[in-house]
């Protein structure tokens, strides 16, 4: 499923979506960013509530397919636009971590 | 590419949040070159890790990566407070990042065992008071 679909079928919104035919391949859940680089695998869709500048860098260079922010927790506004410039995908999730991957269990 | 390719990056240690552009550049320049997404994403990762390394503990630093037909070498440079013990601060959950950067998302430990679980070689050089050379290398043969 690409990220355009996923936005389409989940209760998630779009904050930017600089790359929407992604192809999501799995998901990975945690907060704690060099866990994400060791752990997660590329094109995973990536469960954080972390929305600092750096969640930029540790999508784009570990190449998760998109990161869905939980518990309604929302970038500011820099984030996005270099998340946009650096072809990151960021989804919002107003659920926390556990019911954002369960909606994302019944897509996959 | 029959001769080495050299890119070299200066770390700002001021600014926290601009740590990555060296790794996302180095990204961006290896896929220029026709390297396989699993090798850019370890080098890049592995660069990455060093490049907050610096950032958090030595107050910037430099960076060289050279691509030659047989492998890609990462090397680090910072003239920061060294490493009291390497064997120690290999251990994954081992860190002495502050709370400030820990709320950042860092200081999980994990830096330099993800340095060394996505590149082939790492040789880390370490004088208390003078700094830090680490040397990584990715086989691409």
């Amino acid at each position: 499923m690409t990220v355009r679909e996923l936005v389409e079928k989940a209760p998630f919104k779009a904050a930017v979506l600089p790359d929407p035919d992604r192809e999501i391949t799995g998901v990975y859940i945690g907060d704690l960013l060099s866990w994400v680089m060791g752990r997660a695998s590329g094109g995973d869709a990536w469960i954080t509530i972390m929305s600092n500048v750096n969640i930029v860098a540790v999508a784009s260079l570990a190449d998760t397919a998109c990161v869905i922010e939980a518990e309604g927790v929302t970038p500011d506004e820099e984030i996005l636009a270099t998340a946009s410039a650096k072809g990151v995908n960021i989804l919002l999730a107003e659920g926390g971590a556990y019911e954002t991957a369960i909606a994302l269990s019944k897509l996959l | 590419m029959s001769e080495a390719l050299t890119f070299h990056f200066d770390v700002d240690g001021a600014d926290f949040t601009s740590a990555g552009q060296a790794s996302v550049q180095v990204k961006k320049n290896l896929r220029l070159l026709g390297i396989s997404p699993d090798i850019i994403r370890r080098v890049s990762i592995a660069m990455y890790e060093g490049e907050i390394n610096m950032v958090i503990h030595a107050g910037g630093g430099e960076a060289d990566v050279t691509v030659t037909e047989e492998e890609i070498v990462i090397s680090l440079r910072d003239h920061g407070p060294g490493i009291k013990d390497i064997d120690q601060a290999m251990q994954e959950g081992f860190s002495t990042a502050s709370d400030r950067i820990r709320t950042l998302g860092f200081g999980a430990g994990m830096g330099l065992p993800n340095m060394k679980r996505y590149t082939d070689h790492m040789e880390i050089r370490s004088e208390l008071g003078k700094g830090t050379d680490i040397t990584m290398r990715v086989n691409l043969k």
